[in-house]
């Protein structure tokens, strides 16, 4: 049977369009009952609902199949998670909504689909000949997909009680319909129809109170008696999305300031500034990261960020707003940017937040609220009767909506994390914040890894090049299990030089489209945490099967060069390989055959060559601009039983990383060039934009503080001004230089080439035209795409329909951007938790770096743990200091006093660990040297036992005997 | 691709329709009574009206005769109205050209040519509707003109345009479908003596899914021959009934 749909869409250009489309209705769509008396004599008939033989709910007496609407979906499906519900019939017109609505939800959704136990079913009831509804002239489609949703359910509850042939009703199984929008169920209870709200459905569940506190709150502000509104309104879509047009307001997503949260910006296409938002009116409700459309204030209402550090206090229990609370203008306009208010909220982008239950001051009360962990997101209003047991723990909440009588958002509890401080615990808080997939791997993706024992066949070799004969070694970190190159360098007869670098072979066990390669799109990256690697496939084949160790045999993808001595590439080839790695070595064990003259054997050799190449290589980048940057690395040294950290110190660097580096550098460019020949549309490179010159503001400022220029005309300019900036009494500037370079660099991404333009590719670091990720497979997905781009390339491998599609390449490279961000961010974080743990119970002297000088605060690094911490001053201290700093913006300069600080000058503070905030416990830095009276704490006594001293000779020697 | 996942969901294209369903055909065969032969053809929304005159004496310079042969004329034109937003002209633009030239070698290869030489066929193609698979609507209304002119051919010429979404071989794409999908096929065909006289690709496909595609998008040209066959012996059966 065929349908025409009709309806009219604007265009891009304004005209109005009618479009026409066919639709088809089928009478081949079945009802998924087990045992339907209509459908189970059809061939594709496959049953998934399962009526359980007794009802839970103390509504429904009889056995039933759940129906949810389209917000049920959206906004409940923690509940329809939750392992009580199952037998749920999902309806075409539902998928479709929550697909429009919110990816989120519809990838949940998806997977409880796909989970067999939960016994989800979709009804196709929009091409079902008896379920599709029309459109009326003049509904909306709000109205008629509800229309559609009681029809299906309609139809259901005829279906499943009458029996063909026969006029008698059978009544065994019946329909519920969850909706949480009251005139749909009091339409569709008119037709006869069971409907129930979730939570009166869920309170009806015997025996499972505690999935009350899941329900979300929407629109039941009943606990808020306050008629005052708090907030202004928001403009309806129409509104805002015409404003927008017409350039009245502008569109973009809302970052909340970190520090202060009164305020927040804007980023908006287009413009170089971030709108400015200030004070809780202005903000308007807007989360951090919410699409939101601005208006922009007058001229001369913009203010500056204020620069200061603002807590919300934690007593507040009303949702009165203080007379503070309107945020702080700023005296001077001198550096006023545009400056505006949040209008309405385009896009929603909630998610789940870990955090804790502020404690109540009034007890037996069920409503609470919730501080989360992220400091950028307010609090949350919450209702849950376990606040007894919950008050101790982290948990996870999210939030439902924001009326704009509520002070706070509301929310609902999802599930408790584990006692707050607990190392588990805080590192599950660490994944869940960064958004990292971090469950163990399901069954499906184990599926797919090989049979053990896994044994190299015969086949296999005849279809790649035996290798296993060359003296090839790995380099890495210790205690790496992860192996995913190695390298051989061997003289030729014509005294060239053959350079091998040779790959883990991922793509051999990972195939497209397989529910392991779809697990490792989604992960996107290898995440390292101090104490924890988060695979991004299973551990077969990342440390064992892909992983090229030492004297094993492995499939390899290796790329191998003819070079001459002065290290010109005279030829390229790619082969697939078999290879036996000679020797697995750490960095520091290869620099120490290195430089053993008494060691001549093959590796050795092998080594020294690729060292003195490499040498080469690094001049030869250096010359054409590359930069060296430095971050401020550290590692730690962390017990093997308790996990706990012993010792930090930052990562050393010796010449055979940069050795590995090189060639690996050498390798991505020969691959980048190779794939980018021959997929001209399709292949995925990695480029870094230069960044805008007012990132470089404060790295100009900082080198001019020690009559420094910086160049930053061109990437080479850099490189060349970085180098000149040495101060002969501080070896640590230019390092300290390089971290604030860093800072203002932009982020390198991967991109599809069919998507951006070719001058576009330039990747600024490296100073390299093109540029791609080739060699980590096994912790990259990238990597994973490039080679099998590669290997359709030389032709070893066959490609797919989505491996050559721009668009869907672009969106894979999208999630992967993301991924590596956030996989930063965690590791970061991780390290940080870390350094917590290791000061809980210390107090240490530490010499230390002005990096920063902010308006209340000097941002310290401590360059012996690679640590960056705030020295706050002009603050109330314990003591009730009244010390004054003069704060000097063009310098920058703090003064007290007789003591000025300036960037870069050397001080020594003392670090301990604030843990009055259960949450956020933070590490204190305090001055010792230079003295400022009444503000710097006296230097410790260096007799006592677990304090030690800051002086770098001292912890040389301190090295020295550990070693 | 978020229209595919419509698919992934259901198991149905998002117009409801199987992989490898076509979409409604009717037409009309004479709808055009001016003309020697003409057909009028719905599939799906698209809808296409082709008249041929001919064979007859070569119009125009003598020069174009060809003396072993007839000379197949192609006029292939979009009406500014057929798709959503309207066209600037009904020919001479790129596509229209392009389709053109695939009309002409698809019937140089189908029409008994041999039979007429020193004359002149012409075939005039009109879209008036465009959602989808135009290449092969044309062809298929082309076809029925011609057979309603009564031009020897050496069979049906059918056509049917497919394309790879994932690992499915989907028929008879709408023009939504179009825009999704990265690479389509179109393929013209003799379905009894199972010879391809046509096939044209759009975007990149590899290797690996060309047999896979032609083997789908063949068997959606036998579907449109049953279809269009058992229109014509009905037409031809109606109009023998009213001729008595
Ligand atoms: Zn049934």
């Amino acid at each position: 049977m065929l349908k025409t749909k009709v309806f009219f869409k604007k265009t891009k250009r304004g005209s109005v369009l009618k479009v026409v489309r066919e639709h088809y209705l089928r009478n081949d769509i079945y009802c998924g009952s087990s045992g339907c008396r209509h459908c189970q004599e059809n061939e594709n008939f496959k049953p998934v609902l399962m009526p359980d033989s007794i009802s839970k709910s103390d509504l429904v007496p009889l056995p039933h199949y759940i129906i949810p609407d389209t917000n049920v979906v959206l906004h409940q499906i923690s509940i329809l998670e939750s392992p009580v519900i199952h037998n749920v019939i999902i309806l075409s017109t539902v998928l479709q909504e929550v697909r429009n609505k919110s990816p989120p939800a519809y990838k949940r959704l998806r997977d409880l689909l796909a989970n067999e136990n939960k016994r989800f079913y979709i009804f196709v009831n929009e091409h079902h000949f008896e379920t599709y509804v029309e459109q009326e002239p003049g509904e909306e489609d709000n109205d008629r997909n509800d229309r559609a949703i009681r029809r299906a359910c309609f139809w259901y509850q005829e279906h499943l009680t009458s029996v063909p042939g026969k006029r008698k009703r059978d009544p065994n199984i019946t329909i519920v319909l969850l909706t949480d929008d009251r005139d749909n169920r009091e339409a569709a209870i008119r037709d006869g129809i069971k409907a129930y709200s979730t939570s009166e459905y869920v309170e009806s569940l015997k025996g499972h109170p505690e999935l009350q506190d899941l329900v979300a709150k929407i629109g039941t502000c009943i606990f808020i008696d306050n008629k005052k509104s708090v907030f202004p309104d928001h403009l309806p879509a129409s509104v805002v999305h015409d404003g927008i047009k017409q350039k009245k307001y502008l569109q973009g997503a809302f970052q909340a300031s970190r520090e202060n949260y009164l305020e927040g910006f804007v980023n908006i296409e287009g413009m170089e500034k971030p709108v400015l938002i200030q004070g809780l009116s202005h903000l308007n409700r807007a989360v951090h990261d919410d699409i939101v459309a601005v208006e922009l204030l007058p001229q001369n209402q913009w203010s500056a960020p204020s620069g200061i550090v603002l807590e919300e206090k934690v007593d507040d229990q009303g949702d009165a707003v203080e007379e503070n609370e309107v945020g702080e203008p700023k005296d001077h306009l001198s550096e006023a940017q545009p400056t505006g208010k949040v209008v309405g909220i385009i896009k929603r982008k909630w998610r789940h937040y870990c955090g804790i239950l502020q404690p109540s001051i009034i007890k037996d009360r069920n409503m609470h609220l919730f501080i989360p962990a992220e400091r950028r997101i307010p609090k949350i209003r919450i209702e849950t009767r376990q606040a007894e047991t919950l008050s101790k723990q982290r948990i996870v909440v999210a939030i439902d909506s924001w009326p704009r009588n509520s002070r706070y958002p509301l929310g609902h509890f999802v599930r408790a994390l584990g006692e707050v401080g607990d190392k588990a615990t805080e590192n599950e808080v660490l994944l869940l914040e960064h958004d990292i997939p971090h469950s163990h791997f399901s069954e499906a993706v184990l599926a797919c890894l090989p049979k053990l024992p896994w044994a190299i066949r015969e086949e296999d070799i005849e279809k790649r090049e035996d290798l296993r004969h060359l003296v090839i070694c790995s380099v890495d970190p210790p205690g790496c299990t992860d192996i995913d190159d190695a390298l051989h360098c061997r003289e030729l007869t014509n005294g060239n030089l053959e350079v091998g670098v040779h790959i883990a072979d991922v793509t051999h066990f990972i195939r497209p489209g397989t529910a392991i390669d779809q697990e490792a799109a989604a992960r996107g990256t290898t995440v390292y945490l101090v104490d924890n690697r988060i695979d991004m496939v299973p551990e077969l084949l990342s440390s064992n099967l892909c992983s090229l160790r030492g004297n094993e045999e492995r499939f390899a993808f290796s790329v191998i060069w003819e070079v001459n001595k002065k290290a010109e590439i005279l030829s390229t080839h790619f082969c697939k390989s078999i290879i036996c790695s000679k020797a697995a070595l750490t960095y520091e064990h290869a620099q120490l055959k290195i430089d053993d003259s008494r060691l001549n054997d093959e590796v050795t050799c092998s080594l020294r060559r690729l060292n003195s190449l490499a040498k080469i290589l690094k001049k030869q980048r250096m010359d054409k601009g590359a930069l060296i940057l430095a971050s401020p690395e550290i590692r730690f040294e962390v017990d093997s039983e308790t996990h706990d950290p012993i010792d930090v110190e930052v990562k050393q660097l010796r010449e055979t990383n940069s050795m590995v580096e090189e060639f690996m550098l050498l390798a991505n460019i020969s691959v980048a060039k190779k794939i980018l020949e021959d997929f001209p549309e399709c292949a995925v490179l990695r480029r870094h934009p230069p960044p805008p010159n007012a990132n470089f503001d404060p790295l100009i400022k900082a080198a001019k503080s020690r009559g420094f220029t910086i160049r930053i005309d061109s990437g080479k300019g850099l490189a060349d001004s970085l180098d000149a900036a040495v101060v002969p009494d501080n070896p640590y500037f230019n390092t300290m230089l390089r971290i604030v370079a860093t800072r203002c660099m932009m982020q390198a991404v991967y991109f599809s080439t069919g998507t951006v333009q070719e001058e576009d590719f330039y990747h600024y670091g490296l100073a390299a035209p093109i540029y791609t990720h080739f060699t980590s497979p096994i912790r990259r997905y990238a990597d994973i795409l490039v080679h099998r781009l590669l290997a359709a390339s030389i032709g070893s491998d066959s490609t797919y329909s989505h491996l050559l599609d721009k668009h869907t390449v672009q969106h894979l490279c999208n999630n992967l951007n993301y991924r590596h961000r956030m996989a930063l961010y965690a590791g970061r974080a991780s390290a940080q938790l870390h350094t917590r743990l290791f000061f809980k119970d210390r107090i240490e002297q530490q010499e230390g770096y002005v990096l920063f000088v902010r308006k209340n605060a000097l941002v310290i690094l401590i360059p012996k743990y690679g640590l960056e911490g705030n020295l706050f001053l002009n603050r109330d201290c314990e003591g009730g200091t009244s010390v004054q700093f003069q704060f000097n913006e063009e310098e920058p300069s703090q003064t007290c006093g007789k003591v000025t600080f300036r960037l870069f000058d050397k001080v020594i503070v003392q670090i301990s660990i604030n843990a009055s905030n259960v949450q956020h416990q933070k590490m204190v830095l305090k001055l010792v040297h230079p003295t400022v009276p009444g503000f710097s704490v006296p230097s410790q006594d260096l007799s006592k036992g677990d304090v030690s001293v800051s002086s770098s000779e001292e912890m040389a020697k301190k090295r020295k005997k550990k070693s | 691709m978020a229209r595919t996942e419509a698919f992934f969901d259901t198991g149905l294209r998002a117009d409801g329709r199987d992989p490898s369903q076509l979409r409604k055909i009717s037409c009309k065969v004479g709808a055009f009574k001016q003309a020697d032969g003409s057909a009028y053809i719905e599939q799906g929304k698209t809808k296409i009206l082709a008249t041929v005159y001919g064979p007859q004496e070569i119009r125009g310079g003598k020069s174009k005769v060809l003396h072993d042969r007839a000379l197949i004329n192609c006029q292939f034109s979009m009406a500014v109205f057929c798709t959503s937003e309207r066209r600037n002209r009904p020919r001479g633009d790129r596509k229209t050209m392009e389709l053109n030239s695939m009309l002409q070698q698809t019937y140089e290869a189908a029409i008994r040519v041999e039979l007429f030489p020193r004359s002149q066929i012409d075939i005039f193609v009109e879209v008036l509707q465009a959602d989808g698979g135009v290449a092969s609507a044309a062809i298929n209304a082309a076809t029925l003109a011609l057979i309603d002119a009564g031009v020897p051919m050496k069979d049906y010429v059918c056509a049917c345009s497919a394309a790879m979404v994932d690992d499915f071989p989907f028929l008879d794409l709408s023009h939504l479908e179009e825009i999704v999908v990265g690479s389509m096929v179109t393929f013209a065909c003799l379905p009894r003596s199972k010879q391809i006289v046509l096939s044209e690709m759009s975007g990149r496909l590899h290797l690996d899914y060309l047999d896979k595609v032609m083997d789908a998008a063949l068997k959606g040209c036998e579907d449109v021959f049953h279809i269009m066959d058992s229109i014509v012996r009905s037409q031809v059966a109606h109009m023998a009934a009213a001729m008595g």
